[in-house]
């Protein structure tokens, strides 16, 4: 699709090693970023008159347990000059760690706090990287495949126990 | 047959004051709507005029803790939220009693996983459980019917020597 290739030459001609793989599937476009060129690449997309992707959707990840790269976070980004919905991703290694954009989306802010918590992603540069759903004092990244279903016992403490009569 | 027909015959009648004022307070229940989620939707239609919890006296829902003797806890109770829900139950006069509505609150129902609270019981004394998903009005009204059994049957003596407990998390 002739957006697609613009999108890719554009990134190319920007950052030539930026891009470590694409895929299309089912229209949803994908681009693998490397993790030191994000800042950079978010950026430019943001920026560059003829993308103007100036809409964060979503940020997330997903943790492949077992793979050599555990980690992956993914950014859904919007072009309203080009009606596109752009996915980037980055692979990252155990205690994960990757630049925030939100310098660059202000919407990435909440979305990373939710990423930091549920996967335990640290977001570098971040204004204010605290726990969006579980208690601030918890431990744990709830969504990590290496966490049990049921939690773990005593770890969010409960009010003082039934005391009637 | 009822109590004017009575009054009317004899001008009075004997009874002691345990049955006088169990009778009158089994009468006045006033719940505390602790609508968190889906339940609280039937714990309003109960009210309406079609269910009409008010033939029980209990219609008078009341958004101040102060004033309630009643705690209805209906919906998914999270290990965040139940500090509040203790804290509420806490600002409640004795004495007081608690409905937990529906299969999440009862025993954290489909939610099996770390956030939701596997039954308020592990933290509030509880009274009746109420099945459902959510239960229906008919359902509520059997529970608060329940509780007006139990209220009937309690006595002032019950409450005489009751230790008050050190309220710590409604100090500030």
């Amino acid at each position: 699709m002739e957006i697609n290739e613009l999108i890719v030459e554009k990134i190319k001609n920007f950052s030539p090693n930026a891009i470590e793989e694409t895929s299309d599937f089912r229209s949803d476009f994908s681009l693998v970023i490397k993790k030191d060129e994000l800042l950079k690449v978010a950026e430019f997309l943001k920026a560059d008159p003829d993308l103007l992707f100036v809409q964060c959707k979503d940020v997330t990840a997903i943790d492949w347990a077992k793979r050599k790269n555990r980690f992956t976070t993914v950014y859904h980004i919007y072009s309203f000059k080009l009606n596109k919905i752009l996915r980037l991703k980055v692979n990252l290694g155990e205690e994960p760690q990757v630049d925030s954009v939100v310098s660059v989306w202000q919407s990435a802010n909440w979305y990373e706090r939710e990423t930091w918590d549920m996967y335990g992603i640290k977001f570098l540069n971040h204004p204010d990287l605290r726990r969006m759903y579980m208690p601030e004092q918890f431990e744990y990244h709830p969504l990590r495949k290496d966490f049990p279903v049921m939690g773990i016992p005593g770890s969010i403490p409960l009010p003082s126990g039934p005391q009637k009569d | 047959m009822g109590l004017e027909a009575k009054l009317q015959s004899d001008g009075f009648l004997t009874t002691t004051i345990d049955a006088v004022v169990s009778w009158a307070r089994k009468n006045s229940v006033w719940p505390m709507p602790m609508g968190i989620s889906c339940c609280a939707i039937e714990m309003m239609a109960a009210v309406d005029p079609k269910y009409d919890m008010s033939r029980f006296g209990s219609e008078v829902f009341r958004f101040t803790p102060r004033q309630c003797d009643l705690m209805i806890v209906a919906g998914t109770v999270t290990y965040k939220m139940s500090h509040v829900v203790r804290k509420i139950y806490d600002q409640m006069p004795d004495p007081k009693w608690v409905i937990a509505m529906g299969a999440c609150t009862s025993s954290g129902g489909m939610y099996r996983s770390y956030p939701v609270v596997q039954g308020i019981d592990q933290f509030l004394p509880v009274d009746v459980y109420t099945a459902g998903c959510p239960p229906r009005p008919e359902n509520l009204l059997n529970a608060l019917m329940e509780i007006q059994n139990k209220i009937g049957k309690s006595k002032s003596r019950d409450y005489q020597d009751r230790v008050y407990q050190n309220l710590k998390h409604v100090e500030n």
